[in-house]
């Protein structure tokens, strides 16, 4: 399935991602990593989880709210109900090993240098990259 | 109450920059990692837009200020070991970021405008969240 080459707007909501986490960095002292505020929310006892709800209500009301003023996303899912259920338990295992995702590893971490970080993230960037190329490739495809 | 004020507002804008960049669309995403095939570079773009804003800022600010305005002090990882954990977990990770398109970050935001398969993936992210930590706290108490 192709998908648009969109520099500008990838640059741009890069941007915004990344002054997000400033902004979180700067008033509340936070690392901004989806991995780390979820799974937070999921401690019960966590007694520090409403800035985190916060943070995740924030996450989702605002492209519900872009779409309700009528901003178009695409969107696009090619994979299975059965993967996409395997993925997210594989991806919510993983995360939780390794501490962190795209987000809190690859932006967070690595802005701040973190050796960790940058093994985390050129660790999930290479098996990301071999699990596509396999499925997509490898079988005769 | 600022505390949770200023996490909103940085959940809203993080939420509409994922959502602008395409990270939230799991074909796209995909598509970055298939150079061989229906390749679009554009995740590099949000990479280093992100990457480039968020590192300028945090060197301003840990530059400038011993704490955060709302808080008495920045909470940063301590943690500075690169063990088995740290490498099998982020390797896992991308297999299930491989075979899905989805990332915690991109999920999460994706609710908001494509709540189904999204609710699925974070449903089954959260359960494996769950599983590990308790495998984790398990694989402790007998180490200890």
């Amino acid at each position: 399935m192709m998908t648009d080459f969109t520099p500008l707007a990838s640059l741009f909501g890069g941007i915004l991602i990344g002054l997000a986490a400033v902004i979180l960095m700067a008033l509340n002292g936070r690392i901004a990593g989806m991995t780390m505020i979820f799974a937070g929310v999921l401690d019960p006892r966590n007694p520090d989880s409403t800035w985190r709800l916060a943070f995740l209500a924030g996450a989702i009301a605002a492209p519900a709210i872009a779409v309700a003023l009528g901003a178009e996303f695409s969107f696009a899912a090619p994979a299975t109900g059965v993967i996409l259920a395997l993925g997210g338990f594989i991806v919510g295992v993983g995360v939780t090993y390794g501490s962190g995702c795209t987000s809190g590893h690859g932006v967070c971490g690595l802005a701040r240098l973190s050796p960790r970080s940058l093994v985390a993230t050129v660790t999930f960037m290479v098996t990301t990259f071999a699990t596509v190329t396999l499925i997509r490739h490898g079988f005769g495809g | 109450m600022n505390r949770q004020l200023s996490a909103l507002v940085a959940g809203l804008i993080f939420g509409l920059g994922i959502a602008i960049s395409g990270m939230g669309n799991p074909a796209k995403v995909l598509n970055f990692f298939d150079p061989l095939g229906t390749w679009d570079p554009s995740l590099a773009f949000v990479m280093g837009g992100a990457l480039a804003t968020t590192a300028v800022g945090y060197r301003v600010i840990f530059g400038r200020r011993q704490a955060p305005l709302f808080d008495t002090k920045f909470h940063l990882p301590t943690t500075t070991n690169i063990d088995a954990a740290l490498i099998g977990g982020s390797a896992l990770f991308g297999v299930g970021w491989g075979i899905s398109g989805f990332c915690p970050g991109g999920a999460i935001p994706a609710l908001g405008f494509a709540p189904w398969p999204t609710a699925l993936f974070l449903i089954c992210m959260g359960g494996g969240i769950l599983l590990a930590r308790r495998l984790k706290s398990l694989h402790l108490r007998q180490t200890a």
